[in-house]
Formats: structure tokens, C-alpha cells, sequence
């Protein structure tokens, strides 16, 4: 039970993950496997966050008026054990940055494909191309 | 200036980029963005200088210097930091040298195949590409390199889309090229968060100290499989290699040449930095016997895509199919894990890089005299084109592996370090595959030499000499490699030594 309940935020990273992967690879609409995509890399953002996370910890911004321990470590406001981790949430704005880079050119290149193919589904492309 | 050298081998081309949108005039562009390429060619050089060992290869001496720079001033397991060692060096002087000479070749070649006021985006999208793959092989901090790497993968996405003047197929074969990739980029981004998670580190070095003493637990295992599963896709390794032909066959010419010599070369240097500095040769090889999983990929992938490019009739796909078995070299001179293995591999890199750039820039003339690429219309090409051609036979000679030429030195490394280990059925499986290079390769020469030309009316002169020089600096470079081979193979033994930590 504690594999299923306890780690409920890993099942639904890994959820998201699959949802995601198979719409890369069954859709044929280019779009749709853009949003496809965009889940697949969305679920790996939450993975971050979450290991971000410490049970027991606050926000990670330290007060001006915090007090310190006898061994120079800044002690945590009443109630909470510590800090989170702030560096996974940075370090997933960054990939946050690239995921919508990476949306923007695919889907230039899908208004482009449109433009030249007049479709975007994929199998019509595949026809289309072996015409030529 | 001089402690500054590695962060500006990054800044440079990476504020140039921009500039070249703010320049936008053609003539002023291109030649702002070879001047920078030349530039960042200059400074590898310099950090070769300070980092390749002080007696000039005398074994014995103890491993060359590594170059640290701490970005921001941050100290090195919380900032950012650049680590430059030999290997890092060897790739960055491949990459900066092939960017250069390619962006030299360009203007002639671009006026041919993509509309003139686009120019100025290809040189900012090239410059950005550069960025990226230099900052792969500079970078010691593994989100950094994810960075790094979907920038040039983003913008090679858009060099690639460029070929759309040539024929619509560039944009479908970019898109396949940006969903694969992507996929790639994540299932790197899965590991390096997972092994974050494992260490709380992000620097190479430090986690690789500290993963020790996790090996063997189940997520490092897992973190393992989505960082080699993601970067097997980004360099093409038989069977994740679909995405590369259509995107190497309908590219420009110059951003194939370019891609082609380079970006599947550093994804070879991820790789090696995976296993050989994250996991550890002894986690990779001893306990998961990875290396027999990689020698047969990577035979299967030489014989496969050999036999594939054989029935090629467009000569740029016939040369991507090559681009895919050659990977298989590397891999397989990886997989013996040895030294001399390693060397073979690594060699192959800049070997690689030279034969198939310059192939592929030959490949640039012959679409700017003929309008195609097509093995028909090459027909008696070469008593038209006699220059160009005969650059093409060396550079096809090289990836037969024929002596004198570079392509011979990997294949001696590797059918060594066969031998070394007793394989001799895989030494006699590199010399089979020579063959039918050798037949792929044949096929393109008959056709220029003895065939009558298809249409005897049509004028078709030799390649300009602006084009021609940088297609003879890169086979002549591959030549002078299969003779002289105290600055290639032995840069990459001592790579090899550092990677298994073996001092000589």
C-alpha cells in the first residue's frame, strides 16, 4: 500500500509520462503529437518539483530576522524541520524555457508543412511524398 | 584575457549569433560569422596548447593538465564550472576547426540553395549550433550540458528546415528530427534529474565521487538506461538512427556538412562522459556487461546501414547511411573498453569528422554545378568536374579505410585492440564491412568515371576554387592524419588513458 500511496506523485509523473509518449507515437495529426510532447516533458517537470520537496520544510527564503543555532546553522521558523530544495524548481524553469523553445519551431515547422503539403496528418505527408 | 579563454570560447560565437540578426546585410554577416568562426578555432587551439601535455607525447609523462573555471566566481560544486581536459580539448579543436572551414565553404553554396535575405538567419541558427556543441564538450556540470545540447538541437532543427527551398521534404524530415530529438533530450533530462536526486549534485566530478557509493541500487540502474537510451538516439546508434537520413539528405548542403562532421561526434562525447566519468567503466562494463549490449548494436549497425546506403540512388542519403555505420566504429572501439579500443574510438571522432565533412562539401559542389544529387545525374561527372571528384574518391577512400588514408589508422586501432582481446571474429567483422563500403563507394566512381555523361548539352564547369580549397583542406587534412598520426592518435590515447584512469 505504501509503494502505491506513499510514492502517489512518482505514479503520477510516470502516468503522465506514458500518456504522453503514446501520443507521440500513435497520433498522426502533428499537432497532436506536439501536445503529445508537451506532456512528456511536462510529467518530467513535475518529477523535479517534486523531488524538490522536504517533508517538513518551508519555503526556501530566509528571513532577516532568523535566528542561529550555537553552530552558526540559520534555525527554521516554528512548526517546520528546515528548508526545501530550491535548485530543482530553478533548474526546471530552464527546461520549462526549452520545452516552449522547442514548441515554438515545431510548431513553425508544422505552419510551414501545412503551407507546402496542404495537410498536416502524417500518413497523407507519407503519400504525398512517395508521389514525387 | 588568458584565464578567461574558456568561457570566451562559449561567448564569443554565442553574443555573435545575435549580432548577425542586427547586421542582416549578406556580405557583412557571413563574413562577421566566419571571422567568429575562425576566432573560436584560434582559442581551441590556444587551450590545446596549455592542456596537451608539455613534452610532446613522451609516455611516461604524467596525465596532461585540466583546465577549471568557475563561472560567476562560484566555487565548483555549487556554481558552474568549465572543465577542460584533453578530451574535452580534442573535441572542441574538431568541432571549431570543422565550423570554421564549413562556414568558409558557405557563401557560394548558399546563394545556390536557400533564398539570399535568409542568409543572415543561417549564420545566426550555425552560430548557435557552434555554441551548443563547443559548450557539450566544455561544460563539467551535467544540467549545463543539457542546455547546451538543446540549443544546438533546436537550432540544427532550424538549419535543417532551411533545405525547404530545395525540396518540402527538409521540413517533414526536421520535424521527425525535433520529436526524436526532443524524446532524446528528455529521457536525458529524466536521468540527470535522477541523478541529482541520488546525489544532490549537479557538478560531474563531484557526482561522480559521490555515486559510488549508491552503485547498486535499482534507480541508479534506471538512471543509467534513460541517459544511454537518450543519448544512443541523439547520435544516431543503429537502431535509433531514423531520424538522421531524412534530415542529412535534405538539409543544405553546408548545414549537412556541418551536422554531419560534428554533432554526432559530440554526442559520442556525451556518451564517453557517461560511462567512463559518471558511472565508471567497472559499473558499466563489469556489472551490466553494457559492452557486449554496445558491440553488437554496434556491428549490426555498420552491416545494417552499410547495406542500406548500397542501394541509395541520392547520394547524400547513401553518405548519412555511411554517417550511421561510422558511428558504429566509434562505438565498437568504445565497447572493447581498452585502451587501444578507446583510441580507436575516439581517433574516429576527428577522422570521421574530416573524411564525411569534406565528402559531404564535395557532395555541396557537385549540387551547385548539377542543381541535384541524384547517382544518375552524376553521370561522367568526373571528366566535368575532375577536381571536385577526385576529392570525393580520396574522401570515399578514407571511408573505405584504404592505408595512407585516416580512415585506415581507426580501422588498424580497432582491429588491434580485437586482437588484443582475442576477438579475432570481430576484426574479421571490421574488415568484412570494409568491403561493402568499398561497394557503396564503387558504385558513386563508376558512375562519375565510366558512364557517358546524361546530358551531353548540359554545361556543367568545375566547382569554384572558393569552394574547392575548403573541400581540399579538409581531405588533405584527412590524408596528412593517415600519415602523421602523432597529433591524432595520440591526443586520443592520452584521452583514452584518462577516461580508464590508467596512467602509462
Amino acid at each position: 500500500m505504501n509503494t502505491v500511496l506513499g510514492l502517489y506523485n512518482y505514479w503520477i509523473v510516470i502516468f503522465l509520462m506514458m500518456t504522453g509518449f503514446y501520443v507521440v507515437i500513435a497520433q498522426g495529426n502533428l499537432v497532436k503529437k506536439v501536445i503529445g510532447l508537451n506532456i512528456f516533458q511536462i510529467s518530467v517537470f513535475l518529477l523535479y518539483i517534486t523531488i524538490g520537496k522536504v517533508r517538513g520544510g518551508t519555503a526556501p527564503i530566509l528571513p532577516e530576522d532568523v535566528t542561529y543555532s550555537p553552530d552558526g546553522l540559520p534555525i527554521p521558523p516554528q512548526g517546520f524541520d528546515g528548508w526545501s530544495n530550491p535548485l530543482p524548481s530553478v533548474l526546471i524553469l530552464t527546461a520549462i524555457v526549452v520545452g516552449v523553445a522547442t514548441t515554438a519551431v515545431a510548431l513553425a515547422l508544422i505552419v510551414r508543412i501545412g503551407e507546402a503539403y496542404g495537410t498536416i496528418e502524417e500518413d497523407e505527408i507519407l503519400a504525398l511524398d512517395l508521389e514525387e | 584575457m588568458e584565464q578567461h579563454l574558456p568561457i570566451l570560447q562559449i561567448i564569443v560565437p554565442l553574443i555573435a549569433a545575435p549580432l548577425c540578426l542586427l547586421l542582416r546585410q549578406r556580405t557583412l554577416v557571413l563574413g562577421f560569422a566566419i571571422c567568429v568562426c575562425w576566432a573560436t578555432f584560434a582559442m581551441a587551439v590556444m587551450l590545446l596548447l596549455r592542456v596537451a601535455p608539455a613534452n610532446g607525447g613522451d609516455p611516461g609523462f604524467p596525465m596532461a593538465t585540466v583546465i577549471t573555471y568557475q563561472l560567476g566566481g562560484w566555487m565548483a560544486p555549487w556554481g558552474i564550472e568549465y572543465r577542460i581536459d584533453i578530451l574535452s580539448v580534442f573535441v572542441l579543436l574538431i568541432v571549431s576547426g570543422i565550423g570554421a572551414t564549413v562556414l568558409t565553404y558557405a557563401p557560394l553554396s548558399l546563394s545556390r540553395e536557400i533564398d539570399r535575405d535568409q542568409h543572415y538567419l543561417f549564420c545566426a541558427a550555425y552560430l548557435l549550433c557552434l555554441t551548443g556543441l563547443l559548450g557539450i564538450a566544455i561544460t563539467g556540470d551535467l544540467f549545463n550540458l543539457f542546455v547546451f545540447l538543446e540549443i544546438s538541437a533546436l537550432s540544427s532543427y532550424a538549419l535543417i528546415s532551411l533545405g525547404a527551398n530545395q525540396s518540402r521534404k527538409a521540413l517533414t524530415a526536421a520535424f521527425q528530427y525535433l520529436v526524436m530529438g526532443t524524446i532524446g533530450a528528455t529521457f536525458i533530462l529524466i536521468g540527470i534529474g535522477l541523478m541529482y536526486q541520488m546525489t544532490g549534485t549537479l557538478n560531474m566530478t563531484d557526482m561522480a565521487a559521490r555515486l559510488d557509493t549508491f552503485g547498486g541500487t535499482r534507480t541508479v540502474l534506471v538512471t543509467f538506461a534513460f541517459l544511454t537510451v537518450g543519448i544512443s538516439l541523439k547520435m544516431a546508434l543503429f537502431p535509433l538512427h531514423l531520424w538522421l537520413p531524412g534530415a542529412y539528405a535534405y538539409a543544405p548542403s553546408v548545414a549537412t556538412a556541418f551536422l554531419a562532421a560534428t554533432a554526432t561526434k559530440v554526442s559520442v562525447y556525451i556518451l564517453l562522459r557517461f560511462i567512463f566519468t559518471l558511472f565508471k567503466p567497472q559499473f558499466a562494463f563489469e556489472m551490466l556487461n553494457f559492452d557486449l549490449g554496445l558491440m553488437a548494436l554496434a556491428i549490426l549497425g555498420i552491416f545494417a546501414a552499410s547495406t542500406i546506403a548500397i542501394f541509395q540512388t541520392n547520394i547524400k542519403r547513401m553518405l548519412a547511411y555511411s554517417s550511421v555505420a561510422q558511428i558504429g566504429y566509434m562505438v565498437l572501439g568504445i565497447s572493447f573498453a581498452t585502451v587501444t579500443g578507446l583510441t580507436a574510438g575516439i581517433v574516429h571522432l576527428l577522422n570521421h569528422a574530416l573524411i564525411k565533412g569534406g565528402l559531404f562539401l564535395a557532395m555541396g559542389c557537385i549540387a551547385l554545378r548539377l542543381g541535384s544529387v541524384e547517382l544518375e545525374d552524376m553521370r561522367g561527372i568526373g571528366r566535368r568536374m575532375p577536381m571536385t571528384m577526385f576529392a570525393w574518391v580520396l574522401g570515399g577512400l578514407g571511408l573505405v579505410g584504404v592505408p595512407v588514408t585516416a580512415g585506415f589508422i581507426s580501422k588498424w586501432y580497432l582491429i588491434s585492440a580485437a586482437l588484443e582481446k582475442g576477438w579475432w571474429p570481430v576484426a574479421a567483422l571490421v574488415l568484412l564491412s570494409s568491403l561493402l563500403a568499398l561497394v557503396y563507394v564503387w558504385r558513386v566512381v563508376e558512375t562519375a568515371y565510366f558512364d557517358s555523361p546524361a546530358d551531353p548539352q548540359l554545361d556543367v564547369a568545375e566547382a569554384p576554387l572558393a569552394m574547392l580549397i575548403p573541400v581540399y583542406v579538409l581531405i588533405g587534412a584527412s590524408l596528412f592524419f593517415g600519415l602523421s598520426t602523432s597529433l591524432s592518435a595520440n591526443v586520443a590515447r592520452y584521452a583514452a588513458e584518462m577516461l580508464l584512469g590508467v596512467t602509462s
